[in-house]
C-alpha cells in the first residue's frame, strides 16, 4: 500500500479551495435557494379544484426556488377549524392557513398584517366589498388577502319550471343571463306569496332552520333585508326592535310554507331536496346545481341561481369568504407573501374560478364578469347571476354588524334561526326576545 | 492524602457488593419488576391524558382572548346562563337512561348468549359485538341516513302501516330519544360481554346448592348471580358512565345538539363554544365540569367495590 504524501504547498491550496466553496454556496441558486413554505388550502368540494390550486403554487415554487408544501385539509367534521385553533395554540405549522369567515379576527393576535400586499392587489383587481373589510380587516390592518377559493354567495337557486307553474314568476325573465335584473318586484312579499303558491303545490321551498350554517345564513340575510340587528356595530344590545319583531312574523310565516322537518336540517339537506326534484327552490351555492347535473340532469336543466328578494331595508346576499392567512409564526414571510401576490393575480384567479366551475367567487370588483358564469350549463347562463354581477346586492354575513368576536358567537349558537324556530313553534315574541338578549348578552363577555 | 483515600476505599470495598445485591434485590421484587414493565405506559399516559389535563385546567383559568388570568371566572359565568343548566340536565338524562339501558339489555342478552351449548356460542357472541367494534362516527352515520329528516328509512317502512312520519331528530323528544337509543345499541355489547364473563365465573355448585334449597328462577339470579356480578355491574357502570358523559360523536353527528340546544350535552357545546366560537377558556370549562360530576360517582362506586374486595 503506498501512502500519497501531502506537501505544505498542496495543503494550503485545498484548505483555500475549500473555504472559498464553503464561503460561496449559501450564493450559489440552488434549487430550494428560498427556503421551505408551507400552506394549509381548504380541500375543495368541487372534484378537481384543488388541481389548479397546486399548479399554480407549483408555478411560483419553481420560479422562486421555493421548497413548497401544499396540503388540502377538509372543512368536513371541521376539521379545518380544529386545525387552525391547534396551529394558534402550539404557535406552529403551516406558514400560510385558509381561514374560514370568522377565524381572522379570532386569531388577530396571531396574523402577520398584510397591507403591503393588499394595496397592489385591490389597485389590480378592483375594490372588495364590505362583508370582506368586515371579516379581513382589524383596525386599518389586513389580516388574510380575500381567497377566491371557497367563497361563496348563498342566494336562490330556483326551478324555473315550478316558479312559472306554481307562484307564476319567470325566473330567467327576472335574472336574465348576459343583462341586468329585471327584479324590482322581488321583494320578501312575492317571495312569501311563492312560497305558499308552492307548498300548496307540494313543491315547497326547501330553506333550513337548523344550526347549520346554510340555515344561519338564509335567516342572517332575512333579518338583514328588515334591518334587524341582534347587537349593532359598537356592541350594543338591539334585540328588542320592531325589525327584529318583523322578521320574526315574517319567518313564522314562511315557516308554515316550509318542509315539516326543517328544524333538523344540516347543509346537506337543502341540496338533497332540490336534488330529488321535491322543492321548488333552495338558498345554496351552484353545488347543488352541479351535483343535479351529475345525478338528476333532468333537474338541473331546470335550475337557475339568481338574486335574494329584497326587504324594507335592502337586497342582502349571504356572503362567506375565505382568507389566505400568513400566521405570525411563520418563518418565511416574504416568500408567503410573493405566493399570495401570485395566487390573487387576475389569470390565476380566472384559472382558479374556472377549475371550480365557477362555484369559487372572487371578492373583487373587477373580477365579477368571467366568462366561466356565463357558459356554464345546462340551461345555459344558469348560474350568470351567481357572482350577483351587477352589485345590484349587498353582501352581507349573518349577525354583522355586531363586532366580529360577538358576532361570530351568535352565528356558531344559530340564535336568529332558533328565535325563528321559537316564536313559530308558539312562544310569546317577548319571551323569544328575552331569551335571545339573554344569549347576546353572553355573547359579549370579553 | 493517599493513605486517607487508601484507607477510606478499604473501608468503603464491600459497598458495591451491598449496592449491586440491593438493585438485584429491589428486581426481583415483583412490584419493581411490575413497575419498571408500566413504566412506558405511564409516559404515555402522561404525556397524553395528564399534561393535556393539566393544560386544559389552566386554560380554563384564562379569559375569552387568552391573554388575562380571570381564575374561576368562567365557571361563574357559566353558571349564570340558561343553556349551561340545559346542557347539565341533558347530559345527565343522555347518560344516565343510556347506561341503565346498556347494562339492562347488556344483562338480559348476556344470559341468552350464556344459556347456548358452548359449540355455536362464540358466532353469537362475535355477532353481537359488532356494533361496538364498529367505530361511531361511522355507525352513526348510517344511524344518520335511517334517521334522516326528509329521507328515513325508518319513516318509510312505517308508512306501510299508516304510521308516521316521526320526525326522529327535527323534535325534542324524539331527538332525545334518537341519540340515546344509537348510544344503547352502541354501547349494551361491552356491558353483555363483560356480564357474560362474570356470569362464566360464577361456580356451578353455588346454582345446584340454591336448586336443592328450592330455590327459584328469580331467587336464583336475585340470591346467586348478582351477588357474585355486583364488584364487575359497578366498575362496568362506572366505566360506561365516565365514557357516556363524555360522549361527543354520536350527538354530533346525529343531532349537532339541535334542535334547539335540546340535545347538547357537555362535549359538544363545549366544542360549539369552544372551537366554532372561538371561546376556548369558555369550551375547556364546560369540558372540564364533568370532572367534579364523573369523580363523585368513581368515589362512591369505587369505595363500594374495594368494601367488598375487603369482605371478600
Amino acid at each position: 500500500m503506498s501512502r500519497r504524501k501531502l506537501n505544505r504547498r498542496q495543503f494550503v491550496a485545498a484548505t483555500a479551495a475549500t473555504s472559498a466553496v464553503m464561503i460561496a454556496a449559501p450564493y450559489v441558486r440552488g434549487a430550494y435557494a428560498a427556503g421551505k413554505l408551507s400552506i394549509g388550502f381548504w380541500d375543495h368540494w368541487v372534484p378537481d379544484a384543488n388541481k389548479a390550486s397546486t399548479e399554480l403554487c407549483k408555478e411560483w415554487a419553481d420560479k422562486e426556488k421555493v421548497d413548497l408544501q401544499v396540503d388540502y385539509i377538509t372543512s368536513q367534521g371541521n376539521k379545518n377549524i380544529v386545525t387552525i385553533a391547534a396551529e394558534a395554540q402550539a404557535k406552529s405549522g403551516h406558514d400560510i392557513f385558509q381561514m374560514p369567515t370568522w377565524w381572522c379576527h379570532s386569531n388577530s393576535d396571531l396574523l402577520e398584517p398584510v397591507n403591503d400586499i393588499m394595496e397592489p392587489i385591490i389597485q389590480e383587481n378592483g375594490d372588495v366589498n364590505g362583508t370582506v373589510k368586515y371579516l379581513g380587516m382589524l383596525d386599518g390592518k389586513w389580516m388574510g388577502v380575500p381567497a377566491c377559493v371557497g367563497s361563496q354567495i348563498k342566494g336562490p337557486c330556483s326551478r324555473i319550471d315550478l316558479m312559472k307553474k306554481h307562484a307564476g314568476i319567470d325566473v330567467q325573465e327576472m335574472y336574465p343571463a348576459g343583462s341586468p335584473p329585471k327584479a324590482d318586484n322581488w321583494n320578501t312579499d312575492t317571495f312569501l306569496k311563492a312560497a305558499e303558491a308552492c307548498h300548496k303545490a307540494g313543491v315547497p321551498f326547501g330553506i333550513g332552520l337548523g344550526e347549520t350554517t346554510d340555515s344561519v345564513d338564509t335567516a342572517g340575510a332575512f333579518f338583514q333585508a328588515f334591518g334587524a340587528q341582534l347587537v349593532d356595530a359598537k356592541g350594543n344590545l338591539t334585540v328588542k326592535t320592531d325589525a327584529v319583531r318583523q322578521v320574526l312574523e315574517f319567518y313564522k310565516k314562511l315557516i308554515a310554507f316550509l318542509p315539516p322537518d326543517v328544524a333538523a336540517w344540516d347543509d346537506a339537506s337543502n341540496n338533497k331536496w332540490l336534488v330529488a326534484g321535491k322543492g321548488a327552490l333552495i338558498m345554496n351555492p351552484p353545488s347543488a346545481w352541479a351535483v343535479a347535473k351529475r345525478d338528476a340532469p333532468q333537474v338541473a336543466e331546470q335550475c337557475w341561481t339568481h338574486g335574494f328578494p329584497t326587504g324594507p331595508k335592502g337586497r342582502f346576499a349571504p356572503f362567506l369568504p375565505f382568507f389566505w392567512s400568513i400566521w405570525s409564526f411563520s418563518k418565511n414571510k416574504p416568500a408567503a407573501k410573493s405566493l399570495l401576490v401570485h395566487l390573487s393575480k387576475p389569470s390565476s384567479i380566472e384559472k382558479m374560478v374556472d377549475a371550480s366551475g365557477g362555484y369559487d367567487l372572487p371578492a373583487f370588483s373587477k373580477l365579477t364578469k368571467l366568462k366561466v358564469w356565463a357558459e356554464q350549463g345546462p340551461p345555459k347562463g344558469t348560474i350568470f347571476h351567481y357572482p350577483d354581477p351587477y352589485q345590484q346586492q349587498v353582501l352581507s354575513i349573518a349577525a354583522s354588524p355586531a363586532p366580529p368576536k360577538v358576532a361570530q358567537q351568535i352565528y356558531f349558537q344559530a340564535t336568529q334561526t332558533k328565535m325563528c324556530l321559537r316564536y313559530a313553534q308558539g312562544e310569546k315574541m317577548e319571551a323569544t326576545l328575552a331569551w335571545a338578549e339573554g344569549e347576546c348578552e353572553g355573547f359579549l363577555r370579553s | 492524602m493517599a493513605d486517607a483515600a487508601f484507607g477510606e476505599n478499604a473501608v468503603t470495598r464491600p459497598r458495591p457488593a451491598v449496592g449491586r445485591s440491593g438493585l438485584r434485590k429491589a428486581l426481583q421484587r415483583k412490584s419493581s419488576v411490575a413497575f419498571l414493565m408500566t413504566l412506558p405506559l405511564i409516559l404515555l399516559i402522561a404525556l397524553l391524558v395528564v399534561y393535556p389535563a393539566f393544560y386544559s385546567v389552566h386554560l380554563a383559568t384564562l379569559n375569552k382572548s387568552m391573554q388575562r388570568f380571570v381564575g374561576l371566572g368562567n365557571f361563574e359565568f357559566l353558571f349564570k346562563r340558561d343553556t349551561f343548566w340545559l346542557v347539565v340536565k341533558q347530559s345527565c338524562i343522555f347518560a344516565i337512561s343510556a347506561v341503565l339501558f346498556k347494562a339492562l339489555i347488556g344483562f338480559i342478552v348476556a344470559h341468552f348468549v350464556h344459556n347456548i351449548p358452548a359449540k355455536g356460542q362464540r358466532k353469537w357472541r362475535g355477532m353481537l359485538l359488532v356494533p361496538w367494534v364498529i367505530p361511531p362516527a361511522m355507525s352513526t352515520l348510517a344511524w344518520l341516513w335511517l334517521f334522516d329528516p326528509s329521507y328515513s328509512a325508518f319513516n318509510y317502512t312505517l308508512s306501510f302501516f299508516g304510521i308516521g312520519p316521526i320526525p326522529w331528530t327535527g323534535d325534542a323528544a324524539w331527538a332525545r330519544f334518537s341519540v340515546i337509543l344509537v348510544n344503547v345499541w352502541y354501547g349494551a355489547p361491552f356491558f353483555m360481554i363483560m356480564y357474560l364473563a362474570a356470569l362464566k365465573s360464577v361456580p356451578d355448585q353455588l346454582y345446584e346448592a340454591a336448586a336443592i334449597d328450592g330455590a327459584n328462577w328469580w331467587q336464583r339470579i336475585w340470591y346467586v348471580t348478582l351477588p357474585m356480578m355486583r364488584n364487575i355491574i359497578a366498575i362496568t357502570t362506572l366505566f360506561s358512565l365516565i365514557v357516556t358523559f363524555a360522549n361527543f360523536d354520536i350527538v354530533r353527528i346525529l343531532t349537532a345538539g339541535g334542535p334547539l340546544d335540546k340535545t347538547h350535552i357537555f362535549a359538544t357545546w363545549a366544542f360549539r363554544v369552544g372551537i366554532e366560537g372561538s371561546d376556548i377558556p369558555l369550551g375547556a370549562s364546560v369540558s372540564l365540569f364533568m370532572v367534579p360530576i364523573l369523580a363523585v360517582a368513581a368515589i362512591f362506586i369505587l369505595r363500594d367495590v374495594s368494601k367488598r374486595g375487603n369482605e371478600s
